[in-house]
């Protein structure tokens, strides 16, 4: 293969393969090609200038993108674990794997490419959408997991686990783990929940697992509600203040329906107890939230029986 | 003399020919053949699917086709399913709706896919449609119970709602229990999205009860064993069953008043849900096992030796779905036992584990495709796979037209050679000649796309994650691949090049998703300016691309064709070439 990315009537094509489909195209590319010769008219055309000869595995074209985000243009490899020899250590802390590293690398550096955390990632290692599979199989997933634990902290009698047992066996495939289950709710992988804001008809969801305390989540969510989206170069000067959203001084405060229905003020329990009975989040008016109960004392309870 | 030569025909004649011709791609055809032909279909066209609901407007729907009873609409990208679309993005039917309500009076049916509809699309559909009979809402959300509700209360001929994995508010309201006792004629209903507040038994007991002709049911989750064993019992006919929450020790009772329900069930041809369920009450169904045609275990957290005692009951299987707990072993005896198979999915149970949950390696998927002759569909997630493999399967199944691999691991290699699997899935694509859908995945280099840019030519939906070295590889594709329809695209290095090169090219699919690519808004703005009918948006959320250094390239694009312009519910974090704010979004 030729390894060259040539327009028109040039010998082959784009190499071997595609010589099919450049002949049936022909008319396309000759529109193409139009569109080539107008930008060059356009400020831009530093970067749109689209020479003959594409080498392969080589930058693409003369883009040259200042931010780390791009560097494929540069190098056109994706990452791997030798590159990143520290991050095998960020296993343990989060229970999530770090061999996915082309994803932490770009977590690590561009805030772009985990969509729904505008902070930033806080030691997550997971990639955005992968593996591809869809929300409701995941939460049928994390709610097996939880159910299963609820069983387990209920009772604590034999009989009941029997069945599951095997199953536990089976899953202790890795050491490290106790329980299959536990280990896919501890990291809480569905950690997407709804945020609906009172006066916004357009709910937001937030990735939980991006954030490992409160103040981190307030946060992300004062930037995603309170904040327009012109506002881009603007400081985060809030990031080392307390967040209002928690404190109760703010005009809204910071909600969340748990497992069992009710809405409780955020920011009372501890916060992997929070991230595993929250169903979604509300801010909600301060003057609608002096009914809520900073603390439920009976569902405080059941919570402490359950193992973590 | 008769005034039309060439068409002998009368028009009544030629319609009732028509009527004969359901498939919307045929249809297509013969309207296509002269005015008089075109004129005489799309009177007589009943029956729409609009894949891209932004592709074409209500109106211009409404206006070609006057008489319509069935439609069709799909509206957010495929990739919003993996959480890569934010919410807010678009997709609305109640225009739609509206539209409707006063063009199509008899309008009957209705299938949404990964749409937003709210409580007043619900309340709008049941008043305004007499004889409402098919409510399809797959992946969709924005409404609640009261607009289910709605539609219970008003609906008399419903003969299908089905609200498969969509998102449904709990607004307290019995929805259930709208139906009225007089409402007899449910044939197929699916709330096994709902959760336990949202369903009343009892309601669900008699409403079940009373629709003689219901075939399909597909519970919520929370409905214990022995109500379980009640409703079957109530509906002896049904053809479709999804089970439910099963309880978590054995009790004898429970088991033969299950096991009795189910050996009932003569007609039984389907069996989804397991939810938690327990492996010692499997036994229960295998009285209708050897009829069933497709068994959904992907919820059932049961190991691989009870799985293996399950399939070797099912002879007659031609679909499953199961999590990856069956392992190898269990997909050896599948291909032993279920000679019809001719779909089969293979979920992780803990994706986000390096380490292997189970023992479920490429020789699984290699047993069935030697087993299994009439093997069409695959959708495989394992955690290693060799070229070896990928060339046994394409040579020994030439007949795929749908496969789909996710080896977890991005960029992973082939375990016995380390190289790329460029040759492993240009085999799978050069042998497999009908393929209409293909995903890749695992290391693969600009090679894999020259060879499908070569031998794809059937393909229409071609999924790619973290694949190729350059522009060059997108190029293959929108230049060789002459069927594409629709080409999502995550984590490659594909920038401006190839995407300018090859405009026209997409004016002739339905879209192109590319997310963490390397496209500059400087291209997306030059494609939008030449290309009037494609629609270039660009989903960012850190703010306006042009504010940013021009070098920078656009976290998300989706780039649809559409005779219907620039849409106007665009949310803030949606950018196009137009600065005029009248199209956005007013809060």
């Amino acid at each position: 293969m030729e390894g060259e990315l040539v327009l028109l009537g040039g010998g082959g094509g784009g190499g071997g393969g595609g010589s099919s489909g450049v002949s049936t195209n022909e008319s396309a590319v000759l529109s193409n090609v139009e569109v080539v010769s107008e930008a060059c008219s356009y400020p831009a055309e530093s970067e749109l200038e689209l020479g003959l000869g594409l080498s392969l595995g080589g930058a693409t074209g003369k883009t040259k993108p200042a931010t780390a985000t791009s560097s494929w243009g540069e190098c056109g490899r994706i990452l791997t674990a030798k590159d990143f020899p520290s991050v095998v250590s960020h296993r343990t802390k989060n229970g999530g794997p770090s061999v996915s590293v082309s994803g932490t690398k770009r977590a690590a550096e561009s805030v772009s490419h985990e969509g729904g955390s505008p902070t930033g990632i806080s030691g997550s290692s997971q990639v955005v959408g992968w593996p591809p599979i869809r929300a409701y199989r995941m939460n049928s997933l994390v709610n097996q997991a939880k159910s299963q634990r609820a069983d387990e902290g209920d009772s604590g009698i034999g009989e009941k686990d029997k069945p599951k047992d095997a199953l536990k066996k089976k899953l202790n495939y890795n050491g490290n783990k106790i329980s299959s289950t536990t280990t896919v709710n501890e990291k809480g992988h569905l950690g997407f929940v709804k945020v609906n804001m009172d006066g916004i008809p357009i709910g937001r969801k937030v990735d939980l697992n991006a954030h490992s305390c409160y103040q981190s989540l307030a946060q992300a969510l004062e930037d995603m509600f309170l904040r327009s989206t012109n506002s881009v170069g603007a400081e985060k000067e809030q990031l080392t203040k307390a967040s209002k959203l928690l404190d109760g001084s703010f005009e809204f405060v910071l909600t969340y329906e748990d497992k069992e229905g009710d809405w409780m003020l955020v920011g009372d329990v501890p916060w992997r107890m929070f991230v595993s009975s929250v169903r979604r989040l509300r801010i909600m008016r301060t003057s609608e939230a002096n009914g809520l109960a900073p603390r439920f004392h009976d569902s405080n309870e059941r919570q402490r029986s359950k193992p973590i | 003399m008769p005034k039309r030569l060439a068409s002998s025909l009368s028009d009544e004649v030629l319609e009732h020919v028509f009527s004969f011709i359901q498939s919307e791609k045929d249809r297509n055809v013969v309207s296509a053949v002269c005015k008089s032909w075109y004129e005489i279909e799309r009177w007589c066209r009943r029956k729409i699917f609009v894949g891209n609901c932004y592709a074409v407007s209500p109106e211009m729907v409404i206006r070609r086709f006057p008489q319509v009873r069935s439609i069709e609409l799909k509206g957010k990208p495929h990739f919003t399913d993996f959480n890569l679309v934010p919410d807010g993005w678009g997709g609305y039917v109640l225009p739609w709706i509206t539209e409707m309500a006063g063009a199509y009076p008899w309008l009957d049916e209705i299938r949404l896919k990964r749409m937003v509809v709210t409580d007043e699309s619900l309340e709008l559909i049941a008043k305004s449609f007499k004889d409402f009979k098919v409510l399809v809402l797959a992946s969709c959300e924005g409404f609640s119970t009261d607009g289910l509700a709605a539609i219970a209360a008003s609906c008399k001929n419903l003969r299908e709602l089905d609200l498969r994995e969509s998102e449904v508010d709990d607004s307290s309201v019995h929805w259930l229990s709208h139906f009225p006792e007089t409402y007899t004629s449910m044939v197929s209903l699916n709330i096994s999205c709902l959760g336990s507040g949202e369903v009343s038994f009892s309601a669900l007991e008699r409403l079940v009860s009373r629709c003689p002709n219901l075939r399909s049911l597909k519970l919520n989750r929370a409905v214990p064993l022995d109500k379980t064993a009640n409703i079957l019992r109530l509906a002896p006919q049904l053809v479709e069953f999804s089970a439910c929450t099963y309880s978590a020790e054995l009790r004898s009772d429970v088991f033969s008043n299950l096991a009795g329900a189910f050996s009932n069930c003569k007609e039984l041809r389907s069996l989804s849900g397991f939810w938690d369920v327990v492996p010692d009450y499997l036994p229960a169904i295998y009285s209708v096992c050897s009829r069933l045609t497709s068994l959904n275990l992907s919820y059932a957290t049961i190991l691989s030796p009870d799985l293996i005692k399950l399939v070797s009951h099912c002879p007659s299987l031609q679909r499953l779905l199961v999590l990856d707990y069956i392992e190898d072993s269990g997909l050896e005896a599948l291909a032993s036992n279920c000679k019809d198979l001719q779909e089969l999915r293979v979920f992780p149970s803990d994706p986000f584990d390096a380490e292997p949950n189970a023992s479920l390696t490429e020789q699984g998927l290699v047993a069935v495709s030697l087993g299994c002759p009439k093997l069409q569909s695959v959708l495989y997630f394992c955690r290693r796979m060799s070229n070896a493999a990928l060339v046994t399967i394409a040579q020994n199944r030439p007949n795929l037209n749908r496969f789909r691999l996710c080896i977890i691991e991005p960029n992973t290699a082939d375990y016995l050679t380390g190289e790329p699997f460029d040759v492993g899935f240009g085999a799978i694509v050069e042998h497999c000649k009908a393929l209409i859908r293909l995903s890749l995945s695992g290391l693969l280099t600009d090679c894999v796309f020259e060879y499908i840019g070569k031998y794809a030519k059937k393909l229409e939906m071609l999924s790619v994650a973290f694949a190729g070295d350059s522009d060059l590889g997108l190029h293959h594709v929108l230049s060789g691949c002459e069927s594409l329809r629709k080409l999502e695209i995550r984590d490659c290095p594909f920038g401006d090049k190839a995407l300018l090169t090859n405009a026209a090219k997409l004016e002739t699919m339905q879209s192109l998703w590319m997310s963490s690519c390397s496209v500059s808004f400087e291209a997306c703005k030059l494609l939008s300016q030449k290309m009037p009918r494609l629609n270039v948006e660009v989903i960012d959320e850190r703010g306006p691309p042009d504010s940013r250094p021009e070098n920078c390239t656009v976290d998300k694009l989706y780039i649809y064709r559409s005779v219907a312009g620039p849409r106007f519910d665009m949310p803030p974090f949606v950018w196009t070439k137009d600065e005029d704010l009248a199209l956005r979004l007013s809060p």
